[in-house]
């Protein structure tokens, strides 16, 4: 069983609005898939189905051979998931809020002490540990929602705009860490910004109308357009779909 | 078991890191002593029990619960955070579960505080204190099903305004549904409707264990309401999750 994650036909239409439609793939161990699209393009949907948020209108999504419909609990307690905005309880400060998802996931005593520390550590946050998570910066509040998907080190991470609001630093580090654990992970981010695609994906999939119009390797799907940017092949990508 | 005690400690304690505990308490003890002492001429009476607390009991709960369950669900919506709690390994029926059971051990910290009432008529006379201990018995579930209700209703919007208002209303109908005001005026219309009107109400059931009567029937009568609701909860947040 070489591919963790696993999407077959997956659609989700929306009354008449179709925003994912008929989309299938699959990520294995060691690879950093990353989804672009122009806003609206169905990459958050593809993420919340995967994760059990959304249920699909057709299709189906599988992590580590568990469907995610089917056999929900099984296939989230191998996933890491930073949901869009990366929401997290405010009142609570950041030390108590990461013991909660870590005691969800069965976590405790000082077990459970540890992968809090090592997830803080992580993710920088040792200075702010104790403080509310309403009082930290936006950079500060994405960590803690990064902090929470790899806290208990899991086969599949899904990160939806892991870096995004996040300062040049901070990017950085976060592309450092994901790097440093793609090796041993499948892990799906999406993202807006091109050059990260380059910095830390083995794959990229360019994602409009709902439909996969690119997948390939960040190089190859460079060569697409006679100037070799990414940009460009995005622009020209998406724009055609969208005219 | 283990993940709905987890949601449950991290609800409970979330009550205390805003002033909503303290307003709530505060509140619900000023209402019950000024309700009981003055409306409900306690004194006056010369008996030693507390017959009029436990009459104004469900009207005050009735007006109190609905404010501890509106942001249940719809505050979880609009920060965000649902989809964090529905991507962790736990399924749905532990977060209504472990969400419900909060509130209710809050009412149940509420009711205890109570207890310089029982002390009064103790020390005033000679009260039959199993009596009062089936009133707070009777006190204690109804809170639990105008929690289930409100737990349910909040599970169905965003704002926490139409989320608090639907609740009194619909815990309001199953107060007076078995009042002569509303019985008498099916049973000339429709006379099933009356019967099944004072079957389903919570009032009457209530006032009988306040005298102490406490039949199997009426258990069985509390616990399928709770369970109804939290079952129409789950229903609708499954539903609706990503709304």
């Amino acid at each position: 069983m070489s591919a963790l994650i696993e999407i077959k036909g997956l659609t989700k239409r929306f009354g008449r609005f179709t925003a994912v439609d008929d989309i299938s793939f699959s990520v294995a161990r060691g690879e950093v898939l990353g989804f672009l699209g122009p806003n609206g393009a169905g990459k958050s949907t593809t993420m919340r189905m995967l994760a059990g948020f959304i249920t699909p209108t057709a299709g189906s999504a599988a992590i580590c051979g568990h469907d995610v419909a089917e056999d929900g609990v099984a296939a989230r307690r191998q996933l890491g998931y930073l949901p869009e905005g990366a929401p997290t309880y405010p009142d609570m400060a950041v030390r108590d809020f990461l013991a909660f998802t870590g005691r969800i996931r069965g976590f405790s005593g000082g077990e459970l002490a540890d992968r809090v520390d090592h997830a803080i550590s992580l993710t920088t946050l040792q200075g702010v540990r104790l403080q509310p998570i309403e009082t930290l910066s936006k950079g500060f509040k994405r960590r803690v929602g990064l902090a929470q998907a790899l806290l208990h080190d899991p086969d599949v991470l899904v990160l939806d705009e892991p870096t995004d609001g996040l300062d040049p630093n901070q990017k950085h580090e976060v592309r450092l860490l994901i790097q440093q654990m793609a090796a041993r992970k499948a892990i799906i981010i999406s993202t807006h910004i091109l050059e990260e695609v380059d910095a830390v994906c083995s794959r990229a999939m360019i994602i409009t109308g709902g439909r996969v119009v690119a997948d390939a390797t960040p190089a190859e799907l460079s060569l697409l357009h006679p100037s070799h940017k990414l940009d460009d092949v995005f622009r020209q990508l998406t724009m055609k779909k969208a005219a | 078991m283990r993940a709905t005690f987890v949601i449950s400690r991290r609800e409970f304690a979330s009550y205390f890191a805003t002033p909503v505990a303290v307003v709530f308490i505060v509140i619900f003890l000023a209402l019950q002593g000024a309700l009981t002492f003055n409306l409900g001429n306690f004194f006056d009476r010369n008996q030693a029990d507390l017959v009029p607390f436990f009459n104004f009991l469900p009207w005050v709960l009735l007006l109190l619960v609905p404010a501890l369950t509106m942001r249940l669900w719809a505050e979880e919506r609009r920060l965000g955070t649902i989809e964090l709690l529905l991507t962790l390994p736990i399924t749905q029926t532990q977060a209504v579960v472990g969400k419900f059971l909060a509130a209710w051990a809050f009412c149940l910290l509420a009711l205890l505080l109570t207890f310089p009432f029982v002390i009064t008529v103790n020390y005033l006379g000679h009260p039959d204190n199993a009596v009062i201990a089936c009133g707070y018995l009777a006190g204690f579930l109804v809170a639990g099903c105008f929690l289930a209700i409100g737990g349910a209703i909040s599970a169905s919007t965003k704002n926490q305004v139409i989320a608090f208002v639907l609740a009194v209303a619909v815990c309001f109908v199953f107060t007076i549904a078995s009042t002569p005001l509303v019985t008498d005026f099916l049973s000339q219309s429709a006379p099933l409707l009356a019967t099944i009107a004072r079957r389903i109400a919570v009032a009457e059931r209530y006032a009988a264990m306040t005298r102490g009567v406490i039949g199997l029937r009426d258990l069985i009568y509390f616990a399928s309401f709770i369970f109804f609701f939290l079952f129409v909860n789950t229903v609708v947040v499954d539903h609706r999750r990503a709304d």
